[in-house]
């Protein structure tokens, strides 16, 4: 049975970089796959795009395709990347003058997918009827609409499928599924209908553990971590795909890493909600269906996989303004180190009182005792070493969280003793951008494909 | 480890759940999961039995607002819970260390069960 391989470079922007140059040069493969997007890169896109219209797109995917297309090129290998982020056209610009600075002028075609740009559309769509309500709480977007800073629909493999059919050999994306970029590759070498759900289901799938890069192959994996080999130099998934549906996750010989039944199921549970409905823009994945073995070294077959027909429905997902929050930290060194810690808070928060500061939140944990279990960690031993207090507050308006920044240094003077690490100064105001799921009707939302030749 | 402060049934002996599974935990919006997988196939049906949505509430007591929800994937070996309101707000909200409930599932297999003395456990 034919096979294809879809290599994962990519599990988020700022994910490792030598990652997908490896996957190109360490072995046999057909596609790579690139995811960048995450909600918060959307928004920061979309404001970088506010200032320049030339911007708004992951700018590490132009100098990193730069470097692979001789490769690609010469050997035939497509790419899929939603790196477009919310300016795909000036990504693939890009690209384009890059191939062209590199001979590769007639040799290479770019397709892009735009579409789930909607920001423009949120009055018009809402003025129609549809409320673009929160998914979580129910709220009508009205109550936040005047802050919206992006607004973007999930689409689904199709468009990708139709850009591959048209030839790109790279195919860039905006706020497409990280599982459609995988999916996609798989209905357009096999010929996948868009209704044979239980192929469908299998590819998305494939997608989901594809999406997080090494978080699949001995990254981030708990069951006998110590023994992972050579974690320096980890092996990228790599999707054996066949045209059956069913396919093996592998890794190229010769990398670090591991990918067995174990690391394979810990990502597959990575973001799970109902198991048995994985909803996409494609079809809906029954994750209570799939088959996992072990079918040799670092070789993990994943079959059986049944599927449901998709919803008539897209998620989107808008950002808005919400306010402003600061996090700050100072070390207390042995003796007493968590007393000392302690009272530093109180005398902290006490001075926040008399401040009169109003905040929506105000948060305290003690890293070293009980930051990330926090009672379950239990009594801490009275000889720690040293204990880092960790105080953040958040509030709408950045006026009280500002002063607030003002208040950690002057314990390092005026507060309990033995106290250090302040060296990175006072702490930073940081905006918040929310989130706001919510659905449109997918008869609302047409994804356009267009090809860019080199 | 949390004390549990119950005595194991007969023919029981009381383990951490990180002697008979692993996991991974991560987020949407407020609510965290965690993927609880059995170390071998034989520990499912104990995970089943012990770890119930009820418990995993009591055991993140203070901890998370929310109700817990629990989801079987027998075909895994795997039980998949949610947390509401885990994550002091979520995403870019929240002010924890964990504003992404990352290490839930090394907090989850903190947790005691009463295992079966027949069952072989490393």
């Amino acid at each position: 049975m034919r096979t294809i391989r879809i290599a994962s470079g990519q599990g988020f922007w700022g994910d490792w970089l030598e990652a997908p140059i490896r996957q190109v040069r360490g072995g046999p493969i057909d596609y790579l796959m690139m995811d960048y997007l995450a909600e918060v890169t959307m928004s920061i896109m979309q404001k970088q795009r506010a200032r320049d219209p030339a911007v708004g797109y992951a700018k590490d995917f132009v100098p990193l395709m730069e470097r692979l297309l001789p490769d690609l090129v010469q050997r035939g290998i497509r790419v899929t990347s939603n790196a477009g982020g919310v300016n795909p056209c000036a990504c693939a610009e890009e690209v384009v003058e890059r191939a062209q600075g590199l001979g590769l002028g007639g040799k290479l075609r770019v397709g892009v997918v735009t579409g789930d740009d909607i920001l423009e559309r949120v009055g018009e769509l809402t003025a129609r009827g549809h409320r673009l309500a929160n998914l979580d709480t129910g709220e009508p977007l009205e109550a936040v609409r005047d802050r919206v800073q992006s607004a973007n629909v999930y689409l689904g493999a199709q468009p990708v499928v139709e850009a591959l059919a048209r030839g790109a050999q790279v195919v860039i994306t905006g706020r497409v599924t990280d599982t459609g970029l995988t999916l996609a590759p798989m209905m357009h070498e096999f010929g996948w209908a868009a209704d044979d759900w239980d192929r469908v289901a299998a590819g998305t799938v494939a997608g989901h553990i594809n999406e997080c890069g090494a978080q699949c192959t001995g990254g981030n994996c708990l069951v006998g971590w110590e023994r992972i080999p050579n974690m320096a130099d980890p092996g990228y998934p790599i999707v054996e795909a066949r045209e059956d549906g069913s396919f093996v996750v592998t890794k190229h010989d010769g990398t670090g890493g591991r990918v067995t039944v174990a690391s394979v199921t810990e990502q597959l549970l990575y973001e799970m909600g109902d198991p048995e409905s994985y909803i996409t823009p494609d079809g809906v994945a029954d994750f209570t269906t799939i088959r996992l073995k072990q079918d040799g070294k670092n070789r993990v077959l994943v079959c059986d996989v049944r599927g449901r027909p998709a919803t008539d429905s897209l998620k989107v997902s808008l950002s808005y303004l919400y306010g402003y929050k600061a996090v700050g930290t100072l070390v207390y060194a042995w003796p007493d180190a968590y007393k000392k810690a302690q009272k530093a808070d109180r005398i902290l928060r006490q001075r926040l009182d008399r401040l009169g500061l109003d905040f929506e939140d105000i948060l305290t944990e003690f890293v070293g005792v009980n930051a990330t279990h926090g009672r379950l960690a239990g009594e801490p031993d009275p000889d720690l070493a040293e204990v880092q207090l960790r105080i953040g507050v958040r509030a709408q308006e950045a006026a009280p969280v500002r002063r607030f920044t003002r208040e950690i240094a002057p314990l390092i003077l005026n507060g309990p003793p033995s106290v250090t690490g302040f060296a990175g100064g006072r702490p930073k105001v940081e905006e918040i951008v929310a989130y706001w799921p919510a659905l449109v009707p997918k008869s609302e939302i047409q994804a356009e494909v267009e090809i860019f030749e080199a | 480890m949390t004390k549990s402060g119950s005595k194991a049934p007969r023919g029981t002996r009381r383990l951490p759940l990180l002697r008979l599974a692993h996991a991974r935990s991560g987020d949407k919006g407020d609510t965290a999961n965690i993927g609880l997988i059995a170390l071998r196939p034989e520990y499912y049906p104990v995970l089943e039995r012990e770890v119930t949505a009820a418990r995993v509430a009591r055991h993140f007591r203070g901890i998370i607002k929310g109700k817990v929800e629990r989801y079987e994937l027998p075909n895994l070996n795997a039980l998949n819970f949610l947390l509401h309101g885990a994550l002091g707000g979520g995403g870019t909200l929240s002010l924890k260390t964990d504003a992404q409930g990352k290490v839930f599932s090394t907090a989850l297999l903190r947790m005691e069960i009463a295992v079966p003395r027949g069952l072989d456990v490393d």
